[in-house]
């Protein structure tokens, strides 16, 4: 990992190693703020801000702090900074941090900024950590606008607001899958992006635990 | 006291921390192998949880929340945008002190569950725990109650999720939905039956 390139860290994570598809981290908010484009995309902007600041932040004060406490440590500086985008998104945009409520707040207990600073940043110099903060937040963001972007169109019509496909109800042609503005719906979007994607990615298929036994042909069994 | 076991009840079913609300799915996904070590992080979380809720509750109660400083002669201060950082910090620490525990009594859990116990920390069902906790203003007790049922939840429906997927590596699965992708939509198929639990009145 030592002789890790900027280019490399800031492009594995989107389709190689991606922190949803393949670390498994950061999925709590993945399901919950991504039945809409919009708030799916102030997540993503949100997330990868604070993942690329405490990275930067904790790795230029690695050395300095005493493994015991490590944890203690990293959680006040994610903490402040998602204080700090708590507060503008309180500034700016009110109606839409209404909207993230909890989830904003989530962002310190998200995975991916707590497993990206314990994995990385603690072993890497502050530069070099900064574009895997953005790297790994790319990563995310792409899963969650691709979420987004189906949940919103084939859920309710819509991206971003604007109608695309006109419903029925409107008077249009389209009968929207209710199903996909529930939460278990990303589940099963999840689930069938990783398909997509390991189908593409070969090396990602995990081997199988268990394998069965080629089937005997009724032949040979006699 | 029947107020408290409707609460309860509505805390490890009808309000299932990971199965309603989603909250600790990276944990959730990624321990959930062995009933075993599923078993094992249920535990932790239950205590971790049924400890930092009521704990949160009281800085809330009476160091965060408008006017709650009015016992120090300070009426008008409101500290409430320190919230996220002091949860956090009570949360961390309590994780730490439990991982040197568990590192000098029970080493084989602490083995099993690796880079997991520090994740603890970060596990969203115990900070979405103290979030809705504060949201819906839990009296202290109330909040004991619902750290309690919360962390339960957390623990059962992990339990439940390690139960299936002990069975299901037997079964023929596609090669791209090996392992992660039928994982994500049993849990789907879970949630959809817990969701049949948000129709009960308590």
């Amino acid at each position: 990992m030592s002789q890790a390139t900027v280019k490399e860290v800031l492009f594995n994570p989107i389709f190689n190693n991606n922190p949803i598809g393949l670390q498994i981290l950061g999925i709590c908010s993945a399901l919950a703020v991504t039945s809409n484009l919009k708030t799916a995309l102030v997540m993503s902007i949100a997330l990868t801000l604070v993942t690329a600041f405490s990275s930067m932040f904790i790795s230029m004060i690695r050395s300095q702090i005493p493994s015991s406490i490590r944890m203690i440590v990293q959680m006040v500086i994610i903490a402040s900074l998602v204080i700090v985008v708590d507060q503008v998104l309180k500034a700016y945009a009110f109606a839409l941090s209404k909207q993230l409520s909890v989830f904003v707040g989530l962002i310190i207990t998200n995975c991916i900024v707590m497993g990206r600073a314990e994995a990385f940043a603690m072993q890497n110099p502050p530069v070099l950590s900064f574009f895997d903060g953005i790297g790994n937040g790319l990563g995310y963001s792409a899963m969650l606008i691709a979420l987004g972007i189906v949940r919103e169109l084939f859920g309710a019509g819509k991206l971003m607001g604007y109608t695309i496909l006109p419903v029925i109800n409107d008077g249009g042609w389209y009968l929207p899958n209710g199903l996909l503005l529930l939460p278990p719906s990303a589940f099963f979007l999840i689930g069938l992006f990783i398909w997509a994607l390991r189908s593409w990615k070969r090396e990602q298929v995990e081997s199988p635990s268990y394998r069965m036994a080629p089937q005997v042909s009724s032949k040979e069994a006699y | 006291m029947e107020h408290y076991i409707s609460l309860f009840l509505r805390a490890v079913f009808v309000e299932n921390m990971a199965l309603a609300f989603f909250l600790g799915m990276c944990t959730f996904i990624a321990i959930s192998k062995k009933v075993e070590t599923a078993i094992g992080l249920g535990i932790a979380v239950v205590v971790v949880q049924a400890i930092t809720v009521p704990a949160n509750n009281l800085i809330y109660t009476y160091l965060l929340k408008s006017g709650a400083l009015a016992w120090a002669g300070l009426p008008e201060v409101d500290l409430s945008f320190l919230g996220l950082l002091s949860y956090i910090g009570v949360i961390a620490a309590i994780v730490q002190i439990l991982e040197m525990l568990l590192d000098k009594y029970v080493p084989s859990l602490y083995n099993a569950l690796g880079v997991f116990l520090p994740l603890i920390t970060v596990n969203c069902a115990i900070m979405g725990g103290t979030l809705f906790m504060v949201e819906r203003d839990y009296t202290a007790a109330e909040s004991v109650v619902y750290g309690f049922g919360s962390g339960i939840s957390w623990a059962l429906a992990i339990m439940l999720l390690a139960g299936i997927r002990e069975k299901l590596k037997y079964s023929d699965v596609p090669q791209g939905l090996q392992g992660l992708g039928i994982t994500f939509i049993t849990i789907g198929l879970m949630s959809l039956g817990f969701m049949s639990f948000s129709g009960v009145q308590l």
